[in-house]
């Protein structure tokens, strides 16, 4: 190492491709993410469910087992669709407290800091930045979700046998694409969270804010205006509607209010659940919106006008 | 003295390699009002310096050329290359050390100057090495482990020096690289860019306040004022044209003296009792003022050149500019 040549001089050795620059991003970021001791046991427990449902899919095979418990598990949890679809629950919700933990610093800490002319003097655009901020989530949440979820699939089809396999390959594409929609919305929101909310915390709060405040406030107006379709605003119900249509098993369900006065039935209310379709396009537009937000902030400097 | 940058299409611009930065009718406009204007010429120098009062547009202009902001009206081109159209080309050419204070926090310097490299397009382990070099060079060898959080301000300053230069970049902005340090650390900074346009291996562009610094590192100006560029020019060949400007302390009969100074055609004006302003005339040496001295039976006790310092040139500059490119 030349150290003590202290002269300036140009480089002239080969470069890297401009294609897999944005991938830099997460590979120096993980080093800051995984010091957190208490990221790193989160994401090592975030395995324990791939591992207990791998279990489960050996129990269905393994007959001396079976005979020791003296439980009928094929029966009491057959592997089906709703199998993955539990499995793509549980783990969507364990990526979204992981995205917690590891998003909302990541934009506003170069903000802060004022990183980002740094970024976007070099042959990096804008894009390339988010794109590599948001892989920091996505690789993360891919290892959790959908890389296991995919290799539960080949282990159901080695033990169930191939012929299975080609039967329900629509379920993989559903492990798959279900986990991928969830990573992409968690990603790009935790982005922007952080690019507008500047304090840790504050951005972990506004976070789990649009999670769960948002579920709450979809049923209180559900209640209030004796609908349904405030359910489109809940984040929750919107993925969840997602991951059943994919798998299958979504149903269009509707209830009946009446509304009685001396006995009488004087008001019969209707309400059934927005469609599917409701579902992809809310969550587009958010994602949409997203993006529109990340575009006003991640700038080399802000022009005040 | 010239207070026009070369044109592009000025006779004095060809024949000579290309232009390092060709301004195009630049204008550059937010929210409607004019930040730039119709900035024209060709800079040529190894080391360029960017002058002008606050708001002038200085950060602006460097800002645009980096591609922070687009240009609302004409271009620019680096090394020749357009900067509307080979954006990514251009910034693999160059370094930049922003004003304000720029890191990536929680990261030990040699870390973030790597991280940097690597984003510029070396490998990692090119970058890595460049990265330990970079920190050496600037003399923070002995801290490059610490986290750039916790460096001082001359510290910051380095750190985003060696992050402009770690990969070896063919031209370099230095948006005041010498605001908040102490003297010492000042002229380590100024040593420091001297050096960089000494080696030929890179040039640079430096926006300062500071007219000793851009004095001390810069053989070309340009001065910005109210967006329009005022002045362009050469220092070295600025103040060569202005020796001729003589002031001179005499003893003697200086009324004689004076009377035959028109006679070699030279302008005079009599500053004091025993002081004169003389501006020679093409043709006429110092030598001919020791005769015609001599023949008045007149001492010259001193005779000084008056140069013109960056300090005149910018003082001009903010009279007469009226945005005259």
């Amino acid at each position: 190492m030349a150290v003590l040549e202290r002269t300036y001089k140009q480089y002239e050795g080969r470069l890297s491709t401009e294609w897999s620059r944005f991938l830099i991003i997460p590979r120096h970021a993980y080093r800051d993410v995984f010091r957190s001791k208490l990221f790193t046991a989160f994401f090592a427990l975030s395995f324990l469910c791939p591992l207990i449902f791998a279990i489960l899919i050996y129990l269905h095979y393994n007959a001396s087992a079976l005979g020791l418990m003296r439980l009928n598990v094929r029966e009491l949890l057959p592997i089906d669709a709703s199998f993955f679809e539990a499995y793509v629950v549980i783990q969507g919700v364990t990526g979204f407290f992981l995205t917690m933990l590891a998003g909302p610093q990541q934009v506003s800490r170069d903000l802060t800091n004022n990183a980002l002319p740094l970024y976007l003097c070099r042959p990096f655009s804008r894009s390339e930045y988010v794109v590599g901020k948001m892989s920091i989530v996505i690789i993360l949440l891919s290892a959790i979700t959908w890389a296991p979820g995919l290799l539960l699939f080949l282990f159901q089809g080695y033990l169930e046998g191939w012929s299975w396999s080609a039967e329900n390959i629509w379920m993989a594409s559903a492990i798959f694409l279900g986990s991928l929609v969830w990573i992409l919305v968690l990603a790009l929101m935790s982005q922007t969270i952080s690019a507008w909310v500047k304090w840790r915390v504050a951005a972990r709060a506004a976070l789990l804010g649009v999670f769960f405040v948002s579920s709450v406030f979809a049923g209180v107006v559900n209640q209030l205006f004796a609908t349904r379709w405030a359910n489109i605003i809940s984040l929750y119900n919107l993925i969840a509607n997602v991951w059943a249509g994919l798998f299958g098993l979504f149903v269009r369900r509707t209830s009946e209010i009446q509304e009685f006065r001396q006995g009488r039935v004087i008001r019969e209310v209707v309400m059934s659940e927005p469609p599917l379709w409701a579902s992809w396009f809310a969550l587009f537009l958010i994602c949409a919106f997203c993006l529109w937000l990340l575009s006003r902030k991640v700038k080399a400097y802000e022009v005040v006008k | 003295m010239d207070y026009a940058a070369a044109a592009p299409n000025d006779p004095k611009s060809h024949g000579s390699a290309p232009g390092v930065i060709t301004l195009d009718n630049l204008s550059v406009r937010f929210g409607g009002r004019p930040i730039l204007q119709e900035l024209r010429g060709e800079l040529r120098g190894r080391a360029i310096g960017l002058l002008g009062p606050n708001g002038a547009g200085k950060t602006t202009l460097i800002h645009t050329l980096l591609g922070f902001h687009p240009p609302s009206s004409g271009t620019a081109r680096i090394f020749d290359r357009d900067i509307r159209g080979d954006a990514n080309q251009i910034k693999s050419l160059i370094g930049y050390m922003p004003e304000r204070d720029s890191f990536i926090s929680k990261m030990s310097c040699v870390h973030f100057v790597r991280f940097m490299a690597e984003l510029s397009g070396l490998p990692p382990a090119a970058a890595l090495e460049r990265a330990h070099e970079a920190l050496f060079f600037v003399g923070l060898g002995e801290a490059r482990y610490r986290n750039v959080d916790t460096f001082s301000l001359g510290m910051k300053q380095l750190a985003k020096l060696a992050q402009a230069i770690v990969h070896g970049p063919k031209l370099i902005f230095l948006d005041e690289p010498t605001n908040g340090l102490d003297p010492p650390a000042r002229q380590r900074m100024i040593k420091m860019i001297r050096e960089i346009r000494d080696s030929g291996q890179a040039h640079i562009v430096l926006s300062s306040h500071l007219l000793r610094d851009v004095e001390e590192c810069c053989e070309e100006i340009l001065i910005l004022k109210e967006g329009r560029l005022v002045v362009y020019c050469n220092l070295e060949e600025e103040r060569k044209a202005n020796k001729k400007f003589l002031m001179l302390e005499t003893r003697g009969d200086q009324k004689a003296f004076a009377a035959s100074l028109s006679t070699l055609g030279c302008e005079y004006a009599v500053t004091g009792e025993h002081r004169l302003k003389v501006i020679l005339q093409d043709g006429t040496e110092i030598r001919d003022l020791y005769r015609l001295a001599s023949a008045a039976q007149m001492q010259i006790r001193r005779l000084t050149f008056k140069r013109d310092s960056l300090e005149d040139i910018f003082l001009k500059a903010m009279e007469n500019g009226h945005g005259g490119s």
